[in-house]
């Protein structure tokens, strides 16, 4: 009996409806899993992966 | 042999160890071995941090079951590095928010530096999520010079 942490505790994931999505552009790869029952959502997870970095670009100036 | 100029890609790597000071003011004494302390908050989508943003501030930040204000720690267990030009630092581990609740949607990681007065480090943004009695995992990208998260080109 698999289990998943809920807004009503844990629950048996087979008696709940699991929906999964993803989303892959140039800012993020992510996925996502929820579970619902009757019509209520109940979990949902995301894990996302950045993709975008944080640049910084140190110049040393001419003299000339 | 001709001279070029630029910009050392050590100093690039020491900017990140906090090894030069140009100005004895306001500047924190690193005396000692020891890496700071370093966070990650989140904020909620109508929030506004940006580059301006100089401290953590729990002003638009996102709040909920499991929570904490001010979020969580973030480990960096790599010592900077460099390839050709490029210095560049990632978080060692992903940054992990379990068993929340975040309602409100949010579309941002700030990271700052908890050990000398909560002093901004960056901003990373993303589409708006909400979590539900659920985990929010932030993956980091590969540690190298094109990936890292933060980088000094």
């Amino acid at each position: 009996m698999a289990l998943v942490n809920t807004i009503h505790g844990e629950m048996d994931v087979s008696l709940l409806e699991k929906r999964e999505g993803s989303l892959d552009n140039e800012t993020e790869t992510t996925t996502w899993v929820e579970y619902w029952l009757d019509g209520e959502l109940v979990h949902r997870s995301v894990n996302m992966a950045l993709k975008r970095s944080v640049i910084g670009t140190p110049v040393a100036a001419s003299l000339a | 042999m001709a001279n070029t100029q630029a910009m050392c890609t050590s100093f690039k790597v020491d900017l990140f160890n906090a090894v030069h000071a140009f100005n004895g003011t306001g500047v924190p004494a690193h005396t000692v071995a020891t890496a700071d302390t370093f966070k990650a908050a989140l904020y909620l989508a109508s929030a506004t941090i940006n580059a301006a943003t100089t401290v953590y501030s729990a002003t638009g930040e996102v709040s909920g079951s499991g929570y904490t204000a001010g979020g969580v720690t973030v480990t960096f267990g790599t010592a900077p590095s460099s390839t050709s030009t490029t210095a560049f630092i990632t978080p060692s581990a992903s940054i992990v928010y379990t068993s929340v609740t975040l309602s409100t949607a949010f579309d941002c990681v700030f990271i700052y530096n908890s050990t000398q007065s909560n002093k901004a480090v960056s901003v990373h943004t993303f589409g708006s999520q909400t979590i539900t009695a659920g985990t929010f995992t932030l993956t980091m990208p590969t540690n190298d010079s094109t990936n890292a998260l933060l980088r000094l080109a």
